[in-house]
């Protein structure tokens, strides 16, 4: 028996447009659907984590548990920015290590469809005199004067600055990043947009925050996500048939921004992430070369260019020559967004952490159809919130 | 004339109008706004510091696409001044890719916002091209 946590059922609605079902049915639905996967319902379930993080629905996790079992169990809401749904997976993961519970259930929501620029707060009308506001004692909102508080521009000149260090990056660079992943999506009939777009589309497309066009972010969308984690002993006690489809949790990791220089005026997404994926391939016992897919977080192309470093899919600076050796295409040697990401696949916020797992989980059990990556035995999912907050897990197939 | 106050509080104007930092006295971590302690080394006391008024672009964006109110297109940058990180937008410079360049060497300036009720200007600092 080992301490290892195991994936036993897992769920991803389809993202898109829900205009029918508000967040609770979504969440509702995917956390049943996880249950089914696993074999198991919310009596075995001893701990939820829930999150949802633009919706204002309050207790979520509370919400969910009078659709689908008030079983009086312990609900934990967690909100941490883009990570809060590898937050909520987290959480479960140390409810178990901790002893307190043998089988748990997180789940992830969030409603977009129609949202605008996220980031951004419309201005108000400055009336009568001048007054200092805030904690740099400005006398306007500064978003648009002092900088951009837009997420496309913020993650803009994160991939910016990665080409101010190293070199190689220009527009097309970054719009061969979103080619990549809008190709992969057309394989996924759970994704958002699943439509393949040429180099000229994407650079010829509505420009938001250059170098980043409209394709070039991720995309506004409906959906949810949820997991079902139990114990290593509680897995020896099931059926083969869902032990057999179990996946193995060998890292679950969570990470904030440490300081440094300069992170008070461009968030540092490098460190936190690359803190996370050494901590995590440490806990796994394996290194990048071991992993055969990974979905990472590529809210922006911009993004998604220095997290192959942050993540150590390449050495240190080498971000540029790793995607023109064509290594992140799924037929290339470390397939990187395989479900179309999401710029594509989309990114209903507190649901994408979980959808990150679902996707690589599904790779390892075999059951990813016309985008399988064959023979899949290890992958990675990685996702980050401003603010910032960083989730890595690293899943492993089942010994068979 | 008119009178004018600064945009942000670390905005210092008259003759060379330049930005002042909370330096923290522990370890040398510079912030633009109010701190509690500091975030690197915990340090609870800050002395005010300026910071160099010339800099190096290390990152840029040009937004296009903005919170309504929001004048596009701006071009919203990461300026290295001698070591102090300082966000700002780059100002007298075409917002487009052909004019802004990564490495580019700029200066602070100021330019004039808006005016209140009472006829007080707001001025508010960006950066330059200088030189070539
Ligand atoms: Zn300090």
């Amino acid at each position: 028996m080992s301490d290892d946590l195991w994936i036993l059922g897992i769920h991803m609605t389809k993202f898109g447009k829900h205009p029918d079902l508000d967040l609770v049915d979504l969440a509702g639905q995917a956390a049943l659907a996880a249950l089914d996967d696993g074999g198991v319902d919310m009596r075995q379930v001893q701990v939820l984590a829930a999150g949802n993080l633009l919706g204002g629905a309050g207790s979520i996790g509370q919400a969910v548990q009078k659709q689908i079992g008030q079983t009086g169990i312990p609900v934990y809401n967690v909100a941490n920015a883009c990570a809060t749904g590898a937050t909520a997976l987290r959480t479960v993961c140390m409810a178990i290590k901790a002893g307190e519970a043998d089988t748990g259930l997180a789940v992830g929501v969030e409603k977009l469809s129609g949202a605008g620029l996220l980031g951004a707060r419309p201005r108000t009308e400055q009336e009568g005199e001048w007054k200092r506001s805030g904690r740099f004692g400005a006398v306007q909102p500064t978003d648009g004067f002092i900088g951009t508080e837009s997420m496309a521009g913020v993650f803009a000149q994160v991939g910016m600055e990665y080409g101010h260090r190293y070199g190689g990056t220009d527009f097309e660079l970054f719009a061969r990043i979103s080619e990549k992943n809008h190709a992969h999506s057309t394989l996924n009939p759970l994704a958002a947009y699943s439509k393949r777009m040429s180099l000229e589309q994407i650079m010829g497309d509505v420009m938001i925050a250059y170098p980043n066009t409209r394709p070039m972010c991720s995309a506004n969308c409906d959906g949810a996500a949820a997991a079902v984690v139990v114990s290593d002993a509680k897995l020896r006690t099931l059926d083969p048939d869902q032990r057999r489809r179990a996946v193995r949790i060998r890292a679950s990791v969570l990470t904030t921004d440490p300081w440094e220089e300069a992170c008070q005026v461009l968030p540092n997404v490098n460190t936190l992430t690359r803190n996370a994926a050494t901590q995590a391939y440490e806990q796994a016992g394996v290194g990048p070369d071991d992993l055969d897919l990974v979905e990472l977080h590529d809210c922006f192309a911009t993004a998604e260019l220095v997290h192959y470093d942050n993540l150590m899919l390449c050495e240190q600076g080498g971000a540029v020559d790793f995607f023109n050796s064509g290594a992140p295409w799924r037929d290339g040697r470390m397939p990187v967004n395989v479900s179309g990401g999401l710029q594509s696949k989309g990114h209903p916020i507190a649901a994408t952490g979980i959808a990150n797992v679902w996707e690589v989980a599904t790779h390892l059990r075999g059951e990813a159809g016309p985008r399988q990556i064959e023979g899949a035995r290890v992958g990675l999912a990685h996702v980050i919130g401003l603010g910032s907050a960083c989730g890595v897990h690293i899943l492993e197939k089942a010994a068979a | 004339m008119a009178d004018q106050i600064p945009f942000v509080d670390y905005l210092v104007l008259g003759d060379e109008p330049h930005l002042v930092a909370r330096e923290c006295v522990g370890c040398g971590a510079r912030y633009f706004d109010r701190r509690v302690a500091c975030a690197a080394c915990g340090t609870r006391d800050f002395a005010a510091v300026p910071v160099p008024r010339t800099g190096e672009v290390r990152a840029f964006t040009i937004v296009t696409f903005a919170a309504p109110g929001v004048p596009v297109p701006f071009v919203a940058a990461l300026v290295d001044c001698d070591g102090t990180s300082v966000r700002g937008n780059l100002v007298g410079v075409d917002p487009d890719p052909e004019h802004v360049h990564l490495g580019m060497k700029v200066a602070l300036t100021t330019y004039v916002t808006g005016t209140d009720a009472a006829g007080v200007d707001a001025v508010n600092y960006g950066f330059a091209p200088v030189g070539g």
